[in-house]
């Protein structure tokens, strides 16, 4: 029955050339707009760690002095030198990590290429267990490497494509700020989008290219990038930020469940407290414990413009759709006569119904199929685009899927009124007016 | 006039008439917000800057290795470049407008007060900056040599010599005269002297954050002591490509341990504001298309269900013609039957547009909806609407007064 449904719409549609050119194109364009915009929103808002990032978290705690202090006001995004580190030493999660960003040069031992900037990361060595890090090559480096300062380093693999042609270059040392430092190990494909544990670096950062021990980057004085936020008294010298009242380090710990999660507030409530008692802070005590998705959310790491854009083609695709609906109208009212006789011939009310259904169905599946190819290159253009997320805009299984689930569901969704008008026709009239 | 047979028509076609109407409603509402996001974005990008853009070259340098003192390196460099044919003027600065990075700091008149007056962007600058930037000294004096010192970034701001904008002079003086008078630019008490006021400089930021001080900009005669330094160069008329081409070898060759980025390291000041204002232009020029394809569809709409409404109605034209109306009336019929569904669906469409403005002003960074917009926009469908009802009512005039005789 279905491919006679089929064949009647095919007959119906090839009569109707226009009308059916128009309903197509009118379906694709605003699926077309519509995928290509909640691509882009998918995967800005995407989970940068999926399946581990509800066990990440980040803790806010407000060591600042009463000095312009307002009520439920924003906190802090990041921690002291003194607070991270007690916070790294208590060790009340399953791993920890304390780290800030820079940017440091590189200068090659092959004189044929010039010296160049790499954005790096300086941490302790918790942040590869903790986010889980894929290493091409070698290992990564130990908590007695960051207690005994060893002039060690992890590299992305661009780096060591760049420096190395892609071998293993474990044990080999490169030039840093001047110093040499031993390479440990070699990160492999790891790019978490967006740049979730230090969003000073842009929301949607590539991943640094050299990765240092915080202590060692400390004694050394490597040049460190991203905010900083100071108040009270004492200035913000580099030499000595270790005292100074200002932060500029990002903490995260692992914690597995949400009992450990809600011990973690606990225990920062404590600190927090306690730091009190001692007339370190000031403020009255308070915390928040966000994990990744929070933090993405509180931080408001998708762009304004691109929720902007987001609503601005749904809007497109309901007109689309209302149009489609007008059409589709016109065209099964046209075939009154036709309905008429099938009708008369025995065809119940149920079967001219699923007949013209079908038909938009096929409607929908056209311009879904030709809206993809839309989608595919508005994503072209919008990688053409400046931003720092324009080169992650690349349509997924998923999106794909959904493209033509939405296209031909709205479109049956949007051929129902037209077809339950179009079986209410007495076939009687029809067939007498001819 | 037939208004009333209209109406009585239309309601033996409500959903098509709905339909019309809905359309013409939410096109209205997602047409009026877009042209006004439009308006919104152009009026940002169309912002001059105060300088005398053309035949400026942007530089991005950072010195590498082991050095701590630059002082000595950049006023090498500045006097290779300054000396290369085909340069007019040029100076090292730590920002500059539509850089989008530089430093912001709050502006007092009274040295300890809690609250500062207002935001400005600190240019450190030297007595070559005015006349690289083509920028208008409209009072007092420039900086000489003597005054640009080394200043570690680090340390206190302050420096006892400052040139203002207009625009910052009157936020800070309410009879807008500043010259000689003391402004405080640290919250140490250190007073800084107003010596020079220039008509207009703008800040680093082109986003909306900085909207409320974008005029606003104090130029300090110092020379940041660090490794990231910008060259701004004035090239003489006509010689700017060639130097553009140029200073990159220069650069390498006067002194090798530096890193000029390869992309955006040495840049027109055209290219500095092209890509300052990319986004912006991107969604003003989206936002068009996606107006324009609305339009389109609107009317495919309504051409395709008024020749529907023609096609089947040809039999009551007919009738109406064999008994005395004229071509003119049955034209005129379907041109008001369209009028009024447009003019309902408009008058939904504006409260739709007011709506929807209302809910975007409290997710986005946007203003309030102008009615200039939503007049526009009701014109335009209206309009839109008789345009695309014509060739279906054209052809309904044409039908002959036979057909009332055909069928039956």
């Amino acid at each position: 029955m279905f491919g006679y449904y089929l064949e009647l719409a095919m007959r119906s549609m090839k009569r109707n050339r226009v009308l059916t050119a128009l309903m197509v194109v009118a379906v694709a364009l605003g699926i077309g707009s519509c995928m290509t915009t909640l691509t882009v929103l998918h995967v800005l808002s995407g989970d940068p760690m999926p399946g581990k990032s509800q066990n990440l978290y980040t803790p806010q705690i407000d060591p600042r002095a009463m000095d312009g202090y307002v009520e439920d006001g924003p906190m802090l995004d990041q921690v002291t030198w003194i607070d991270g580190m007690n916070l790294l030493r208590s060790k009340r999660g399953e791993h920890q990590a304390l780290m800030t960003g820079g940017a440091m040069t590189v200068q090659p031992s092959d004189g044929s290429i010039d010296p160049f900037y790499a954005n790096s990361r300086y941490t302790t060595a918790d942040f590869f267990p903790m986010f889980a890090i894929p290493l091409l090559y070698g290992r990564a480096w130990n908590a007695s490497d960051d207690e005994a300062r060893t002039r060690v380093a992890v590299i992305s693999s661009e780096l060591n494509d760049k420096l190395f042609h892609g071998e293993d270059s474990t044990g080999k040392s490169i030039r840093i700020h001047g110093t040499d430092m031993r390479i440990v190990g070699v990160i492999g494909d790891w790019r978490p989008t967006p740049h979730f544990y230090d969003l000073n670096m842009g929301d949607f950062a590539n991943t640094e290219d050299v990765f240092v021990p915080l202590s060692v980057a400390r004694e050394l004085l490597l040049p460190r990038s991203g905010s900083i936020d100071c108040w009270g008294p004492g200035g913000s010298a580099e030499e000595s930020l270790e005292k100074a009242s200002c932060v500029w380090l990002q903490f995260w710990v692992q914690l597995d469940s949400p009992a450990k999660a809600a011990e973690y507030r606990q225990f920062l409530l404590h600190y927090v407290q306690e730091q009190k008692a001692l007339g370190r802070f000031e403020r009255p005590a308070r915390v928040e414990l966000f994990n990744v998705m929070q933090w993405m959310d509180y931080k408001q790491v998708v762009p304004g413009d691109v929720k902007l854009q987001t609503l601005l083609a749904m809007g497109f695709f309901l007109v689309c759709l209302v149009n489609t609906v007008g059409l589709m109208l016109a065209k099964f009212m046209r075939r009154s006569v036709e309905v008429g006789v099938r009708r008369a011939l025995g065809a119940s009310r149920r079967a001219v119904f699923a007949q013209l259904l079908t038909e938009a169905g096929i409607i929908g599946l056209m311009g879904g199929l030709l809206g993809l190819m839309l989608a595919m290159a508005g994503l072209v253009l919008v990688r053409a685009q400046p931003a720092q997320y324009a080169s992650l805009a690349h349509l997924d299984m998923e999106m794909l899927v959904l493209t033509m689930v939405l296209a031909i569901v709205a479109t049956v969704l949007a051929g129902v009124l037209p077809a339950w008008r179009a079986c209410q026709i007495a076939p009687a009239l029809q067939l007498k007016t001819q | 006039m037939q208004i009333k047979p209209i109406l009585a028509a239309l309601r033996r076609h409500k959903a098509g008439t709905i339909l019309i109407a809905l359309q013409i409603a939410l096109t209205l509402a997602i047409v009026c917000n877009a042209l006004f996001i439009i308006q919104e974005r152009v009026s940002r990008l169309s912002r001059t800057t105060g300088m005398d853009e053309s035949n400026v070259i942007a530089i991005a340098n950072r010195y590498v290795g082991p050095a701590t003192v630059f002082g000595p390196t950049i006023k090498t460099d500045l006097a290779a470049i300054r000396n290369m044919a085909g340069v007019e003027d040029a100076y090292a600065t730590n920002s500059y407008p539509l850089r989008n990075g530089g430093w912001s700091m709050g502006v007092r008149l009274i040295p300890d007060a809690k609250k500062e007056i207002t935001s400005t962007t600190l240019y450190f600058v030297d007595d070559h900056a005015l006349r690289t930037l083509g920028v208008k000294l409209i009072e007092g004096r420039n900086f000489n040599a003597g005054e640009v010192i080394m200043l570690d970034p680090r340390k206190s701001t302050a420096l006892p010599q400052v040139i203002i904008t207009k625009a910052l002079a009157q936020k800070l003086f309410a009879d807008g005269k500043s010259l000689g008078k003391t402004i405080y630019l640290s919250q140490e008490g250190k007073p800084s002297t107003v010596i020079g006021v220039v008509e207009k400089l703008q800040v680093p930021w082109v986003g909306t954050w900085a909207g409320s001080f974008d005029q606003h900009a104090v130029l300090l005669p110092a020379t940041l002591d660090a490794n990231y330094q910008n060259f701004l160069v004035r090239a003489r008329p006509g010689q700017q490509e060639a130097v553009l081409k140029a200073l990159p070898k220069l650069l390498i060759d006067t002194n090798r341990m530096r890193v000029i980025p390869e992309e955006g390291g040495v840049r027109s000041f055209e290219d500095v504001r092209r890509r300052a204002y990319e986004t912006d232009r991107g969604m003003a020029i989206l936002m068009g298309i996606v107006c324009a394809v609305l339009l389109a569809i609107t009317a495919a709409g309504i051409v395709g269900l008024s020749s529907f409404w023609v096609g089947q109605r040809r039999k009551q034209i007919g009738v109406r013609r064999a008994l005395g109306a004229t071509k003119g009336d049955i034209l005129s019929y379907f041109m008001t039957e369209n009028f009024l569904i447009a003019l309902g669906g408009v008058i939904v469409g504006s409260a739709l547009a007011y709506g929807m403005n209302q809910w975007l002003l409290e997710q986005f960074e946007m203003q309030r909806l102008s009615l200039v917009y939503v007049i526009t926009g009701v014109v335009a469908l209206l309009l839109l609407g008789q345009a695309a009802v014509l060739a279906p009512a054209l052809r309904a005039s044409r039908v002959s007064p036979v057909e009332a005789t055909r069928s039956v």
